[in-house]
């Protein structure tokens, strides 16, 4: 018993997996239980590639969160971070791009979202704005800045590039499903540098990481930058999925990216989680909408189903260890 | 020894105060930034107008100060779904008739401090973080909307009651020049202030919002007060909903999204801290004054929404940076 509450602890993600594969049963039941085997292993593969696809800017964004999160900073103008790198593509590029043009660009693209991600560092720990409030104000700035650059939603994107993303399928699996495997590979590697375990000291006691040593107002600027960094990446994925772009489209997904990590199971205190857990966590929050979607239920009861399936996986975990510890008495 | 050696305010300059000297500043600046007629009668009746619009921020930013007070991050992001469920249950339950007005207010407040409550016992009992508790409540809220009225709401507010929100008071034959929604926001500023200074509860409120461990050493209950913080936030919160809607008359569904970042930006302009435990509602009031006259310079000079709303982030964090600095590590 203890040996299995242990493995919980420290393993923060088992719960939104075990959540993720729960639901992706549900969804598959619910949708294709009317089609033969046959047919059942290419919509299969067909809507996984799309639902996967869908999702990967909120997992990008997800994963930026979790780092700043991890670090014991938090930050709310990411969705709209994204939303000016975005603005920023599809103003600049044009139907019939050369890949070396889709580069060139792009290299900007990163360079503006690494800028604002420092510009939000520079004042959460020079400055010592509280993140919270930091992120907050520039949101707003970010979003101005969004809807200046793209004041109508539109925009262009070259076609080579989203034919290959749309249609390439490596190894007959889906091609975000590629992605976010490297991306955890990639996680994996990044935890066990020194800038990682820096990272996780500086979240779990600032004060204490101060004093061994670690320099926690130029690692916190870095973080920051990694997640501007990321942010831009997922500007990309957004934009590769409709080849257009609106400005308020990111506002809304800071939120929901601060509830998907929440969700794998990477607090918001600080100092312990990961990466791998807020990945499931957006996957599991795109198919509770799925399956509300695809269930018989009322369209004006959806959203109370859906928010209440969230709250409900939200507090189960809690609630789980509530009534253990009743028990235990 | 001396305390601080950066750089720091005089201590009789509060927050507050300086939110208040700067709204000041903004309002007489604006005068001759949008050269508009400087004379004092003109400019007193701007006043007026900036305060009666303050009004329902200040009502609705009340709660969220009760919450952000009590500190465990405490933060309520459902106030704007609350404002929404209070101004909806006020207009079923009203009808159009100001007869019903008493039940109405007591079904408004009842309906925002269930919301409260819940957001209380998931985050004081089951430890969710208030982000995301009050977050997804809000969702759960929104949806409980959408499901029982279908996108259709009748009802509204009775002419008397918009008369009284929305048209200035006058005693005999004295015109005040502030209209009803003032008259309510002083009598809840008042509540308020005696709530959080002249009770128990609201000395635990201070108490665990500096120190829940040393709060629970020195006999307070700390679970029950948070909860009754969020319950209270709840009900202050469907309160403004219902001097909103007295306002609007009639209801949409998005009647309350666009107060909910303006109640949390007024309580930190106002110098509560975001950690808790320190500040006051006369912040909040002043904080919320300023965000009004920002508003009502971006909006009357014109620039585009995209301008103001950059204005609106860097001068905020601009205004921040003067006094809402954390300590540095090696002090």
């Amino acid at each position: 018993m203890q040996k299995i509450k242990g493995f919980f602890k420290k393993k923060t993600f088992v719960f939104s997996i075990v959540l993720f594969i729960l639901v992706i049963l549900a969804n598959f039941t619910l949708q294709y239980t009317n089609l033969g085997p046959d047919k059942f292993a290419k919509r299969f593969m067909f809507l996984l590639d799309n639902n996967i696809r869908g999702f990967l800017p909120l997992i990008l964004l997800a994963i930026a969160q979790a780092i700043v999160l991890i670090n014991g900073s938090i930050d709310l103008s990411i969705g709209n971070l994204m939303g000016v790198v975005a603005a920023f593509l599809v103003t600049q590029y044009t139907m019939d791009d050369t890949i070396e043009r889709f580069l060139q660009v792009f290299v900007i693209a990163i360079g503006i979202g690494v800028l604002a991600g420092a510009l939000n560092g520079i004042f959460v720990s020079l400055v010592r704005i509280p993140p919270f409030i930091t992120t907050y104000a520039t949101s707003f700035v970010f979003s101005g800045i969004a809807m200046w650059i793209l004041p109508r939603p539109g925009g262009n994107m070259p076609e080579i590039v989203t034919t290959f993303y749309r249609k390439t399928l490596p190894l007959s699996l889906p091609m975000g499903i590629w992605i976010i495997l490297i991306l955890m590979l990639l996680w994996l590697a990044f935890r066990n540098t020194r800038f990682g375990a820096h990272m996780y000291a500086i979240g779990g006691n600032e004060k204490a990481a101060f004093t061994s040593g670690v320099s926690v107002i130029r690692h916190r600027i870095s973080v920051h930058m990694i997640a501007g960094f990321i942010a831009a990446f997922a500007a990309l994925a957004l934009v590769l999925i409709t080849g257009s772009s609106d400005a308020r489209i990111g506002g809304a997904m800071t939120l929901d990216s601060v509830v998907a990590v929440v969700l794998g199971g990477t607090p918001m205190s600080g100092g312990i989680g990961g990466v791998v857990g807020p990945i499931f966590g957006v996957m599991t929050l795109g198919f509770v909408r799925n399956i509300v979607g695809f269930a018989d239920v009322d369209t004006w009861v959806q959203s109370l189903v859906d928010a209440l399936i969230i709250l409900i996986a939200l507090a189960s975990p809690s609630f789980i260890k509530l009534v253990l510890r009743q028990v235990r008495k | 020894m001396k305390k601080s050696i950066g750089f720091q305010l005089p201590k009789k300059f509060s927050p507050p105060v300086i939110a208040l000297i700067l709204a000041i500043l903004l309002f007489v600046a604006s005068t001759f930034f949008l050269k508009t007629n400087t004379g004092l009668a003109v400019m007193l009746k701007r006043g007026q107008t900036i305060i009666n619009i303050t009004a329902y921020l200040g009502l609705i930013a009340a709660g969220q100060t009760i919450v952000i007070l009590a500190g465990g991050e405490g933060i309520d992001l459902s106030a704007g779904t609350t404002v929404t469920l209070a101004a909806i249950v006020t207009a079923v339950v009203a009808d159009k008739s100001d007869a019903n007005l008493p039940i109405a207010l007591a079904a408004a407040l009842t309906a925002g401090g269930l919301v409260g409550l819940v957001n209380g016992i998931g985050v004081a009992i089951l430890k969710i973080h208030p982000v995301v508790m009050t977050l997804s409540v809000s969702g759960v809220t929104m949806g409980t909307i959408l499901a029982i009225y279908r996108g259709v709401v009748h009802g509204g507010a009775g002419p008397g009651f918009n008369k009284f929100v929305s048209m200035p008071f006058t005693i005999g034959n004295i015109n005040l020049g502030f209209t009803g929604a003032v008259i309510a926001w002083v009598f809840v500023s008042i509540m308020i202030w005696f709530i959080l200074n002249r009770t128990q509860f609201g000395k635990h409120l201070y108490a665990i919002g500096v120190n829940r461990e040393a709060a629970h050493l020195s006999g307070v209950h700390v679970t029950r007060t948070a909860i009754f913080a969020y319950v209270l936030c709840g009900v202050f919160t469907a309160f403004g909903g219902f001097i909103v809607l007295g306002y609007i008359q009639s209801v949409y569904f998005i009647i309350g999204d666009g107060y909910l970042f303006p109640s949390i930006a007024a309580v930190v302009l106002g110098g509560t801290v975001l950690a808790g435990g320190e500040g006051s509602y006369w912040g909040t009031m002043s904080g919320a004054i300023v965000l009004t006259v920002l508003d009502s310079i971006l909006t009357s000079s014109q620039v585009e929404v995209s301008v103001r709303q950059i204005v609106l982030g860097i001068l905020l964090l601009a205004v921040i940076s003067l006094y809402g600095r954390q300590k540095a590590l090696r002090q």
